[in-house]
């Protein structure tokens, strides 16, 4: 990775703080607030460190910083934000956004957006994201004033719309193939997932009952009391230890999520080149219609039908001065239209290399934090185990002192 | 212990030094039923005949009754097992199914070898069904009323629900069946018992019971000591703490029951879920090129894992929940002797006010009730003794099977989950 900001700067979301303000239509809201802190990394061990930086940041400023991103890089994988509201929650976990483990949640997804725009090679070097790090006043007013919110509205409607490409690019439809396919994949997995942990859940707080019960059994035994006793505590011990075990396995569904968002944005670069090519192609079509319309006019036949022809044939010909006039006006529109066309081309070539390259890029990224992802995973699971071991194996000595 | 008899060919008789004293506080591993002491030493007839001295060397008084079933009590307790001295072994196996045209039903291959010498010949191999150890239970029941009786398996089971035909179904009865022959034959007493010996040996049981039957209408229900009518002032502490602790006893396995029931029914929708789960990341890796080794080996992980668990549930259902059950009914057999007990101090009791109100010189105290009592409480209070040790180890070893199971579900998910 050449020269991108996250080598050159430390980039922290540290802190979350709950606020109450007036919104834009002067209605009381409260609302999470985000501290970002920065640091120049020194490139030299000695010397003294540069000092942190902060500003603080609400959600739907980072999302404007993504919008603008998306429609000003419309070639680049953007990376995603995490979600909106709690989705994929199991019965425990709340889908209150005001919600303390959403809150610290979120943080980490917003700190983890931030370190990814800023590793990005392209992305990294956009001045708006640069002040939105770094200049907390004034920050809306420079993104509006970019204009990026008009390419925004036309880029949503030409996102949904849609079309049919003659001869579209069969890698781009492949990659926009597999996008659907892997966000319906990871929804799917993260719904079971939900379900799994829910009833995990509930099989280790049912144990919990047991530890009251050997509790209340104890005081009627002898011998058998202190060993049941204790066993019992072990079994409230197992009951809790679920908490922290889900609460991890959080960060995982997180993980996939981030890829489940990031399939969006990588289809939306498959839309893009897909209406760039139904531009192309609509501008070659038009360009061609004019040009035989030109021959028609100067050579006088008519060999497609037009409703112009057939009136005048009806109502009678065109003097040559309007005829002349014609042809001229539609030079002049064949003379733009190739020039058109020549840059679109250029752009949908440029933009093919750029996309790819970008999508090569993600490839790679995906693999690796999938990879990484799942490791911990199974290592998360292995650690369950282990401690369900060792809870169990507490137990078993408590019942063999009964 | 003096010469010992030839040791027969078993199932699985433990030698002396492995077998702990019943009443020891070191812990055992799977001992079975080798609690009550040896069945030559202990009828209440031949105490006249032993050198009565206690282990310790001390010189018994034996002149009242009281402290020869009280010297009784102690030998019982104090008697080191002899494996060598068991001469009794009974195994339940082989489950057949039988369809006739009025019924179908299972029978049980009852095998006994023993060299006692009530018994005509060293081995036995009969068929049984539920019905004949039910039989069994009742006939043990009225002929030894002061004794506790092993619990049978439920008897009913509701059709619709269970299979009574499923191998798991048939499995748990028989071993429930091989438990309860074999407490029996280690009891001192009851296994003497002359159905016992009936049971284990008759070609044709159904002629023998119809044969007591006869028999006992003619004669008039004579055996019971049951006597209706007495009310009893008051428990003597020592039983009404027992019948205290029952009740207690009773209602917590029955929430550990309740309990186990649940978790199994938890495991069992989370399995569920699992099922669905690990399919997923198979479907996953179908889409990708790289990660398709991974994310393989994650649904493969958790398919196992689903195996692991399903073998836990099973063996808790299995293995478990009919111990508890057993113990249940167990503890509700114990109350019905404390009641019988009662009665029988009750009768005792007014029959001494009715004595004393009559003034008479002779001691007409019916010295038989005196004795029963005596004995319902050597007899209480030893298998109250014996069955709080067998619920030490009984527990034990189902703890440790069930921490067992745990064990081998956890480790399972440890060598699986290595991506």
């Amino acid at each position: 990775m050449e020269d991108c900001l996250a080598k050159k700067m430390e980039i922290t979301v540290s802190e979350a703080e709950k606020r109450t303000g007036r919104n834009a239509m002067n209605i009381q809201e409260t609302y999470t607030a985000y501290l970002i802190e920065t640091r120049a990394v020194e490139s030299q061990s000695e010397g003294p460190c540069a000092p942190v930086e902060s500003l603080w940041r609400r959600y739907s400023e980072f999302e404007l910083l993504r919008n603008y991103l998306s429609v000003t890089y419309p070639h680049i994988v953007v990376p995603p934000l995490p979600e909106k509201r709690a989705d994929f929650v199991w019965h425990k976990l709340s889908a209150d956004n005001m919600d303390p483990d959403f809150v610290e949640r979120r943080r980490i997804g917003l700190e983890s957006f931030l370190l990814r725009v800023a590793s990005h090679p392209v992305l990294c070097q956009d001045k708006i994201f640069y002040a939105f790090l770094m200049q907390e006043s004034g920050w809306k007013e420079m993104v509006n004033e970019t204009g990026f919110q008009l390419k925004a509205d036309s880029r949503l409607k030409a996102l949904n719309a849609t079309f049919r490409v003659k001869n579209p690019d069969k890698r781009f439809t492949e990659l926009k193939h597999y996008s659907d396919e892997l966000q319906s994949v990871i929804s799917h997995l993260l719904r079971v997932r939900a379900r799994v942990a829910d009833r995990l859940y509930g099989v280790y707080k049912v144990h919990g009952n047991y530890g009251r019960v050997f509790s209340e059994w104890s005081a009627i035994e002898k011998e058998m009391g202190d060993g049941l006793q204790s066993a019992g505590h072990h079994m409230d011990v197992y009951a809790a230890s679920i908490d922290d075990i889900l609460e991890e396995e959080e960060h995982y569904a997180d993980q996939l999520k981030e890829y489940l968002f990031y399939a969006e944005a990588l289809r939306a670069v498959c839309r893009k080149h897909e209406l760039m090519q139904y531009d192309l192609e609509m501008a070659a079509q038009d360009l061609t219609s004019k040009k035989q319309q030109c021959e028609e006019l100067a050579t006088g036949t008519v060999r497609t039908f037009s409703l112009k022809g057939m009136t005048s044939k009806l109502f009678g010909q065109e003097t040559p001065e309007q005829r002349e006039a014609k042809i001229k006006v539609l030079e002049e529109q064949i003379q733009e239209g190739e020039e058109q066309l020549k840059s679109k081309n250029l752009e949908g070539r440029d933009f093919v290399k750029s996309a790819w390259a970008d999508i090569e890029r993600f490839k790679e990224q995906k693999n690796h934090d999938l990879k990484e992802a799942l490791i911990s995973y199974a290592v998360m699971q292995i650690s369950m185990c282990k401690k369900g071991i060792q809870v169990w194996t507490n137990a078993k000595e408590c019942f063999s002192k009964m | 212990a003096a010469s010992a008899p030839k040791p027969l060919p078993s199932s699985g008789p433990k030698s002396l030094r492995e077998m702990p004293h019943p009443l020891a506080t070191s812990s055992s591993e799977e001992m079975g039923p080798a609690l009550t002491p040896s069945p030559d030493l202990l009828l209440p007839r031949s105490i006249a005949d032993k050198d009565l001295s206690l282990p310790n060397g001390t010189p018994v008084d034996t002149s009242s009754p009281a402290s020869s079933s009280s010297l009784l009590n102690r030998l019982q307790l104090d008697d080191d097992l002899d494996v060598e001295t068991r001469d009794l072994f009974v195994t339940v196996d082989d489950p057949k199914k039988h369809v006739c045209t009025m019924e179908t039903y299972i029978t049980y291959r009852v095998t006994t070898k023993t060299t006692r010498a009530e018994f005509d010949l060293p081995e036995y191999s009969v068929r049984r069904r539920y019905q004949d150890f039910d039989w069994l239970r009742n006939k043990l029941e009225e002929s030894q009323p002061t004794h506790l009786i092993p619990p049978l398996p439920e008897k009913f089971v509701v059709k619709g629900v269970v299979d009574r035909f499923s191998e798991e179904f048939v499995e748990t009865r028989r071993k429930a069946l091989d438990k309860f022959l074999k407490r029996i034959t280690d009891h001192p007493v009851l296994s003497f018992n002359e159905h016992f010996n009936v049971f284990l040996t008759a070609k044709d049981l159904n002629a023998y019971k119809k044969q007591g039957m006869a028999l006992l209408s003619k004669m008039g229900e004579s055996v019971k000591y049951v006597t209706g009518g007495y009310k009893l002032r008051s428990r003597p502490l020592e039983f009404a703490a027992i019948g205290d602790y029952l009740d207690t006893f009773s209602l917590k396995l029955g929430t550990i029951d309740r309990i186990a029931q649940r978790i199994i029914k938890e495991q069992l929708e989370y399995l569920v879920e699992l099922r669905e789960y690990g399919p997923v990341y198979s479907t996953w890796g179908g889409l990708e090129v790289e990660l398709s080794e991974p994310l393989e080996g994650v649904s493969a992980c958790i398919g196992n894992c689903c195996t692991a668990l399903e073998e836990l549930s099973e063996d808790m259902t299995e293995d478990f929940l009919p111990v508890l059950r057993e113990y249940i009914l167990y503890a509700e057999s114990m109350k019905n002797v404390l009641k019988k007990r009662d009665q029988v101090q009750a009768e005792y009791e007014a029959k001494l006010e009715a004595v004393a109100l009559k003034r008479e010189d002779r001691p007409k105290v019916p010295t038989d009730v005196e004795k029963c009592q005596d004995r319902v409480e050597c007899f209480n209070a030893d298998l109250k003794a014996d069955t709080e040790r067998w619920q030490n180890n009984k527990r034990q070893d189902f703890r440790q099977l069930l921490m067992g199971m745990a064990d081998k579900n956890i480790q399972y998910y440890e060598k699986v989950c290595v991506t």
